[in-house]
């Protein structure tokens, strides 16, 4: 192997002493360098920023100044930091599995249909083109009391009582979930399907041939050939309900509100984030908070990598 | 080809006259946050500043509300924000210490006139003799009722209530709900995040013998009987009385605009709003009195400052425009426009003013009005809409409620008096 400096010495003279493979190694590292340049420079170093801003004590206005884990200390010792870690991890382990679950019994069902079947899919699909605040705000109003909440006005019609939803500590977060897992829904039933048609139909047919039940052909043929599709939609989505963030602000606040409320009952760690970041300037604090937030993502990843990677 | 070489050389000409006048203009920037109101009315005190002085261009630049203290922060440090800039007057310790305003200076805005023609509120702008900003208007709460409604519940319409008690009374004659108990009409809205938090802090606990937070707002001092027994009336309007819900219609404002509350409290900047309300007549009154008759009020304002990025004639041009829109002419456009009231003493409280029927309750109030001091406003705020929310939603008594909010925004408190 060339190195770079022997490049720059020796200049032409060397580059014609290369051999073929050689000349591609040193070509395919140059293209390489600018998308791993502009990457380190738009990802990474923010990144790297963020843990120093941590060790700081900072408002935006006057110079930081540094004061070691101090702002993780603080963060321990919050008890509205432990509810809303807690919250976080309740979106991820209702939302993963439930959507999930959804979008596969759908998509395994909408596999089968041939009438329509495109129309019926864009129909799933809808909500995932929608903007995420027009949609909590239309969800909002469905969760308001009578007389002008759809919910409660079909209660109050079957003569049931009326529920508070998101005034509620224990409903508002189901509340709040329930239309980001509705939006969401269309993505991993296309995602589904696309995994479903992916698998050969010869192996189906040999099933059948063989006299397997459709319970056996789905938890021995489906399931397993669809293992890559279903790694891909638990990474991604517990992503997505770790950084949960547009249905809860949109939904929970207002002009003059109380977004992740009632007592912090629906808030997510990047809601507290915003807040500490951009309503306090606060923004040691805050960066102490995605340091966390950075840190619990890359160990769920590299968790459900691990647990579901074939054996 | 000759008619468009002509055309080319008129825009040539025009382009250069355009340049050529601009290079003689000093432009200066102004920053607000967006409400349709307040822009119109800027817009068109920029205007008439322009015609008195035509060397001088304001830039007037908005932000939604929820990104506006964001936008100066940032900017500022980077030389680029405002030249004079409109902020909320609880931000001002956090933008001195930051740097990002000046004082204002004494040659244009000499403190004793300051202390002389405007309301005593705006004292909260002085730090060490020194006064940093200046409100165009300042604002207060009042009761804004429903005359359809009183009438229809047998109320006089022109007698709104006075008292705490009639103000209950006059709920509980308006509340309808459905055979299930479900609240259709609501006779009082109940509104914590709205300005029912200010209604608590600055008007029912001082009625009922408390105040807030220390002389010197170092202390949280809510935390007493009285704050238990205002707590407690505020919480069994829901509980007991039955007479409102909090989050009934989603926003207090929304359902009493919808003709479903028969009063809301709200403050003046509400006016321009509830203007548009075309399905019944509705009535402004002041705050009701206490049990022992104590009126109180909550007074807020958005001041407006010179930043310290100015210099030169920029900053000769800059004071021109302060001055100019903290005064008396700016003040009236003001009320006509938004609905918020002259700073200035004598431009609030002219005859016209006070005989006006729904000016002169948010006026008179301004004589007996508190301006809470905040060091992080939106943490102190969240503090007693959680109080609440654990009384109305969790059944937390009062009196431990209050203890568990005081200890919340006294480490608020600590934490900003002793950096």
């Amino acid at each position: 192997m060339t190195t770079d400096t022997d490049v720059a010495r020796s200049g032409g003279r060397l580059w014609q002493g290369l051999s073929l493979q050689q000349k591609q190694v040193v070509w395919a590292w140059a293209f390489l360098a600018v998308p791993i340049l502009f990457y380190g420079l738009i990802r990474f170093y923010p990144t790297v920023e963020a843990f120093v801003i941590s060790t700081t004590k900072w408002n935006l206005m006057t110079p930081p100044s540094f004061v070691g884990l101090a702002n993780f200390e603080r963060l321990l010792a919050d008890p509205v930091f432990w509810k809303v870690f807690g919250n976080t991890f309740l979106y991820l382990v209702i939302g993963t599995p439930v959507s999930l679950i959804l979008a596969f019994v759908i998509a395994y069902h909408l596999d089968r249909v041939r009438f329509m079947h495109g129309f019926i899919r864009a129909l799933y699909f809808l909500p995932f083109l929608t903007t995420a605040a027009a949609m909590a705000w239309v969800w909002r109003w469905f969760y308001q009391p009578v007389p002008i909440g759809l919910f409660n006005n079909l209660l109050a019609g079957l003569g049931i009582a009326q529920q508070p939803f998101l005034r509620s500590t224990t409903q508002a977060l189901p509340a709040v979930l329930a239309p980001a897992i509705w939006a969401g829904l269309g993505f991993q039933v296309v995602i589904f399907l696309a995994g479903l048609r992916a698998i050969p139909t010869t192996y189906y047919e040999a099933a059948r041939i063989d006299g397997l039940p459709d319970l056996a052909i789905l938890r021995k043929i489906t399931l397993p050939l669809l293992k890559p599709t279903i790694i891909f939609l638990v990474v991604f989505s517990s992503i997505g309900f770790l950084r949960i963030f547009d249905q809860v602000y949109n939904m929970t606040s207002q002009t003059s509100s109380d977004p992740g409320g009632p007592l912090n009952a629906t808030k997510p760690l990047v809601l507290m984030i915003y807040q500490t970041a951009f309503s306090s300037f606060d923004m040691g604090y805050a960066a102490a908070q995605t340091v966390v937030l950075f840190l619990v993502l890359l160990c769920i990843s590299l968790l459900q990598l691990r647990l579901l990677r074939d054996r | 080809m000759r008619g468009f070489r002509g055309f080319l050389l008129g825009l040539a000409i025009s382009v250069g006259a355009i340049a050529g006048a601009r290079a003689q203009a000093v432009e200066i920037e102004y920053w607000q946050y967006v409400f349709d109101a307040r822009i119109k009315a800027m817009n068109e005190l920029i205007k008439r500043f322009e015609a008195a002085n035509p060397t001088i261009k304001v830039k007037h630049t908005t932000f939604p509300y929820a990104d506006y203290q964001t936008k100066i922060v940032a900017a500022a440090p980077a030389g680029q924000g405002p030249d004079v800039v409109q902020l909320f007057y609880g931000w001002v310790d956090n933008f001195i210490a930051g740097k990002v305003i000046r004082p204002l200076p004494r040659d244009a805005f000499p403190p004793e006139m300051i202390e002389k023609e405007f309301y005593p509120i705006v004292s909260a702008m002085k730090r060490e003799g020194e006064y940093y900003a200046l409100p165009t208007a300042v604002r207060s709460l009042a009761l804004f009722y429903n005359k359809k409604i009183f009438q229809e519940a047998g109320l006089d319409p022109a007698k709104p209530p006075k008292t705490l008690d009639e103000f209950l009374d006059a709920a509980k004659k308006t509340t309808k709900r459905d055979g299930a108990g479900n609240m259709l009409q609501a006779g009082v809205t109940l509104d914590m995040p709205g300005q029912d938090y200010h209604w608590w802090r600055e008007v029912l606990l001082r009625q009922m013998g408390g105040k807030p937070y220390s002389d010197d707002n170092k202390t949280v001092a809510y935390d007493s009987e009285a704050g238990a027994k205002s707590l407690a009336w505020y919480a069994d309007l829901q509980r007991v009385h039955k007479v409102g819900l909090a989050g009934f219609m989603d926003e207090g404002q929304a359902a009493f605009r919808a003709g479903r509350a028969a009063m809301t409290i709200d403050g003046s900047f509400r006016l321009g709003a509830f203007g548009g309300i075309k399905n019944f007549e509705w009535g402004v009154a002041e705050l009701p009195a206490g049990p022992d008759g104590t009126k109180s009020n909550f007074a807020s304002y958005w001041v407006n400052a010179i930043t310290t990025k100015p210099t030169g004639e920029k900053l000769e041009a800059a004071k021109k425009f302060m001055a100019f829109v903290t005064s008396p002419e700016a003040m009236q456009l003001w009320l006509e426009t938004v609905g918020e009231l002259p700073a200035r003493k004598a431009a609030a409280e002219t005859e016209k003013n006070l005989a006006h029927p729904v000016y002169s309750p948010f006026l008179k109030a301004l004589n007996y009005s508190q301006a809470t001091v905040f060091v992080d406003e939106l943490p102190q705020r969240q503090v007693i809409l959680d109080m609440a929310n654990r009384v109305l939603l969790q059944n937390q008594e009062p009196k431990a409620a209050l203890a568990e909010a005081a200890k919340a925004e006294q480490a608020i408190l600590d934490r900003f008096y002793k950096k």
